[in-house]
């Protein structure tokens, strides 16, 4: 078998993968508020799914329980400003102009500033785990439009949904 | 709801209601005023709150926990509106980012209660009352069973208070 002349080898895949999950962590484990709520983002390629592992600190109504809203809102709000940094990130990142050990606690990368959040409360939060998914539906030089879904049992029965818009940092 | 009681039966029945919510006591959250449809409610600053680590300015999540809270309390405590309610929606607006080292104060309004849904608006201020750190509008939902009007459950709150405040 013989490769063309310009062939250049895949990185090894563990490169690829401490490269991203450096990043990711820069992006996360380096917000108070993130790790006070206890959120966690997993990531599957460029795909992530925020985690709000449950915990009673977290109710807002203890007849039900239910997850307090403002705590929804915060979760929609930081998956969404966390994709909206990660999609900003990985051009940089992938094309080796950004050094992911640069980032992490004290060196964050800047994030895009909320300018209004948009929430739809369509189940009451149960006592367990939830997790969200946002999309960036548009992103220009200044503004950025991100819908964002959050789901617990099952991924089609939705329990909050939100639109927000946000500015772009530097802009 | 609060009429008619003494500075420390107000005090202890506030106490009361934001210890009751876990998140809200995690939050450190001081219901300040409930009345007809009017909540005033402040957090102070903590650096568990921080959303940008350069600044030290409290992440928006945690201002819209306050708005959210705050919201809800004013439609329980309108004269109109149910003992328990919901969040429908929520939209917030984000003026400024908060002064790091500051006490935020929300203030809402429920304006109107019709038999299924009641209608607030709120304002998160630091201490610069002068210029917004964000502003909410949301609807909330509203039991349509007259017989849970939130003045009963409220009197139930007070009294238990009251008892408490003469033990």
């Amino acid at each position: 078998m013989t490769l063309p002349p310009n062939h250049k080898r895949p990185e090894p895949v563990e490169v690829v993968k401490q490269r991203r999950d450096a990043a990711l962590s820069g992006l996360v484990d380096g917000v108070p508020y993130v790790q006070f709520l206890g959120i966690q983002v997993e990531r599957h390629g460029d795909e992530l799914t925020a985690i709000l592992p449950f915990d009673d600190k977290l109710i807002g109504n203890p007849m039900l329980p239910a997850i307090h809203g403002g705590v929804t809102a915060a979760f929609l709000e930081t998956a969404a400003v966390i994709q909206l940094s990660w999609s900003t990130l990985w051009e940089d990142m992938e094309s080796g102009s950004l050094d992911p050990s640069t980032l992490g606690p004290g060196h964050m990368p800047y994030l895009p500033k909320t300018i209004d959040l948009s929430i739809d409360y369509l189940r009451s939060g149960l006592p367990r785990d939830a997790y969200a998914r946002a999309r960036v539906v548009r992103q220009g030089r200044r503004y950025a439009s991100v819908h964002v879904e959050a789901w617990q049992d099952r991924r089609e029965k939705l329990y909050a949904q939100a639109t927000g818009h946000f500015l772009m940092p530097g802009s | 709801m609060m009429k008619g009681m003494t500075a420390e039966q107000k005090a202890e029945l506030a106490r009361k209601f934001t210890e009751a919510i876990p998140h809200c006591k995690a939050l450190g959250m001081v219901l300040e005023k409930l009345e007809d449809g009017e909540a005033i409610m402040s957090m102070p600053y903590d650096e568990k709150l921080i959303g940008d680590p350069r600044t030290g300015v409290i992440h928006g999540g945690a201002v819209s926990a306050l708005l959210d809270t705050c919201c809800g309390s004013a439609v329980m405590s309108h004269p109109k509106a149910p003992a328990i309610t919901a969040t429908i929606d929520l939209r917030i607006d984000y003026m400024r980012p908060a002064t790091p080292g500051q006490k935020i104060t929300a203030k809402a309004t429920c304006y109107h209660v019709t038999r299924s849904v009641a209608f607030v608006r709120a304002v998160a201020l630091d201490e610069d009352e002068g210029r917004p750190v964000a502003t909410a509008s949301g609807a909330f939902t509203a039991d349509g069973d007259p017989k849970r009007r939130s003045t009963e459950i409220s009197n139930d709150i007070t009294d238990d208070v009251s008892e408490g405040g003469a033990a």
